[in-house]
């Protein structure tokens, strides 16, 4: 479980995160959605510590992340994996490649072993006869599939999505959201996304916060995000002219 | 003000990348990558460039040395001591901060603004030990090697071209390449090489990892990379020629 208290920051004193606090389960997908520049990315990198937090405490699992040397944060991001909104593959390695650097980075498997895990991983997301490609020469979807499956081969105990589904035509962003569900669920991981597709949120979101202007608005479930008069989540929820009929419809 | 920024964030940045290896193995496996991609794949412009140099500096020193009180070998004198003291350590290392300069800015320029450095950081990586780390080691190991092919290359150009355009003699010319000759010189300009290689990857790789926004930035980075390496190439030169010549 990730546990984030009272978490605030700013950029050259414009207050982009004002004292936010939420508690991410194992197991579950936990979702933060919000308007664009609301504080999402902010946020989850201030999470994996690619941003210093002004206040606030993050535990992992009851570790204060925040607390923490720069050693001591390297041994948990090794139980981190996150998936970019653009993949963030090695572009001079090959498919097999950037999900075997983990492996061999951090572990001592021989190199028929990590060869072994990286096509489980592959197969697992459902991606094979790609391994001798440069992520140059596949899709925008095929690219999330990789990042993916380079997250999960060192068995990670937090997984981290940013837009996963940005870029991705509707069927393979389902494709996306329901292999990190199911990878969640597998695997018993924390796994946090970050999202503005409502798509996404009613597919697969466990728990969600809502953040608006950098303060956390409202907290709930996916059922409980399409009753909610929260003026501000109904204006995110019911956006589109399609999800207004539903919502009259119903 | 904003000098002593960049200085600190540097040497920060330097440290860290000295800093202590996740794996050894791979290390030294990127360091070889290193050297074959920045060193091997510039053997070829070092090359080109030394010979016509050589073949240069020969027919201009026997244009200018007409008087008939100078001897034709010091054509040679003036090859081998151009090539050794000034041309292969610091013109070969300006030339090379060009080629491989702007090639570490841009490349991990690049990887800063597609996340892949983000993507190391959140591995547990120390990002600049991964990245920069062999790029020094490999350059600093590599161009003192570039510099002996170009002293070895300028010279034996300044002879071909000195014999075929007929302005020295076979015989002169090796004399005056060996006549008085000091091999403190060498060091000399192997000392220069390697304070040179760590410049022209320390200093575009410091560049190239601070770049923020998207390909527009990772082109001045890159030129940044470049104009600030060539510049303290040069005053460095000054500054090793003043410590270790005079």
């Amino acid at each position: 479980m990730i546990e984030i208290r009272n978490i605030s920051k700013s950029f050259s004193g414009r207050s982009v995160l004002n004292d936010i606090s939420f508690r991410f389960e194992t197991g579950k997908t936990n979702m933060i959605i919000g308007e664009s520049g609301s504080g999402k990315t902010t946020l989850l990198k201030c999470m994996v510590g690619l941003n210093e937090t002004d206040a606030g405490q993050i535990l992992y699992d009851g570790r204060s992340f925040t607390e923490l040397d720069f050693k001591e944060k390297k041994d948990i991001r090794k139980e981190i994996g996150m998936l970019f909104q653009g993949g963030a593959l090695f572009d001079s390695k090959t498919v097999e490649e950037n999900v075997v650097f983990p492996l061999s980075m951090f572990t001592d498997l021989s190199e028929s072993e990590k060869r072994d895990r990286a096509n489980f991983c592959l197969q697992r997301v459902n991606l094979s006869n790609a391994n001798n490609l440069f992520p140059s020469e596949i899709s925008g979807g095929m690219k999330k599939r990789v990042a993916i499956a380079r997250a999960i081969a060192v068995q990670p105990k937090y997984l981290f999505c940013d837009e996963p589904n940005s870029g991705l035509d509707p069927k393979t962003s389902i494709v996306i959201d329901n292999l990190i569900k199911e990878i969640t669920e597998e695997y018993n991981i924390t796994t946090v996304v970050i999202t503005h597709d409502m798509n996404s949120v009613i597919e697969i979101g466990d728990n969600i916060m809502f953040i608006y202007k950098g303060n956390k608005h409202w907290e709930g479930s996916k059922h409980q995000i399409l009753k909610t008069d929260n003026p501000e989540v109904c204006d995110f929820v019911y956006a589109t002219q399609f999800m207004k009929d539903l919502k009259t419809k119903f | 003000m904003k000098i002593f920024f960049h200085f600190g964030r540097y040497f920060i940045l330097i440290k860290r990348a000295f800093g202590k290896p996740e794996k050894i193995s791979i290390y030294i496996s990127r360091i070889f990558e290193e050297m074959n991609l920045l060193g091997i794949g510039s053997l070829g412009i070092v090359a080109i460039i030394s010979v016509f140099m050589g073949a240069v500096i020969t027919i201009q020193s026997a244009f200018n040395f007409e008087s008939p009180l100078i001897p034709l070998y010091a054509v040679g004198v003036a090859v081998r001591d151009s090539m050794i003291l000034e041309f292969s350590p610091a013109i070969v290392s300006l030339i090379l901060a060009g080629k491989v300069g702007s090639s570490i800015a841009s490349e991990i320029g690049t990887m800063r603004v597609s996340e892949q450095i983000d993507a190391l950081e959140i591995m547990g990586i120390n990002s600049a030990g991964y990245l920069i780390f062999p790029k020094i080691i490999a350059s600093m190991l590599f161009n003192p090697i570039l510099v002996v092919f170009s002293m070895f290359l300028g010279i034996l150009g300044g002879y071909v071209f000195g014999l075929m355009a007929g302005v020295v003699s076979d015989y002169e010319y090796v004399y005056g390449i060996t006549y008085e000759f000091h091999p403190y010189n060498v060091v000399y300009a192997l000392i220069k090489s390697i304070v040179f290689a760590f410049i022209i990857a320390s200093v575009p790789a410091y560049h190239g990892y601070y770049t923020s926004g998207g390909a527009l930035e990772v082109g001045r980075s890159s030129t940044k990379g470049v104009v600030y390496s060539s510049v303290l190439i040069l005053a460095f030169d000054l500054i090793l020629t003043q410590l270790l010549l005079v």
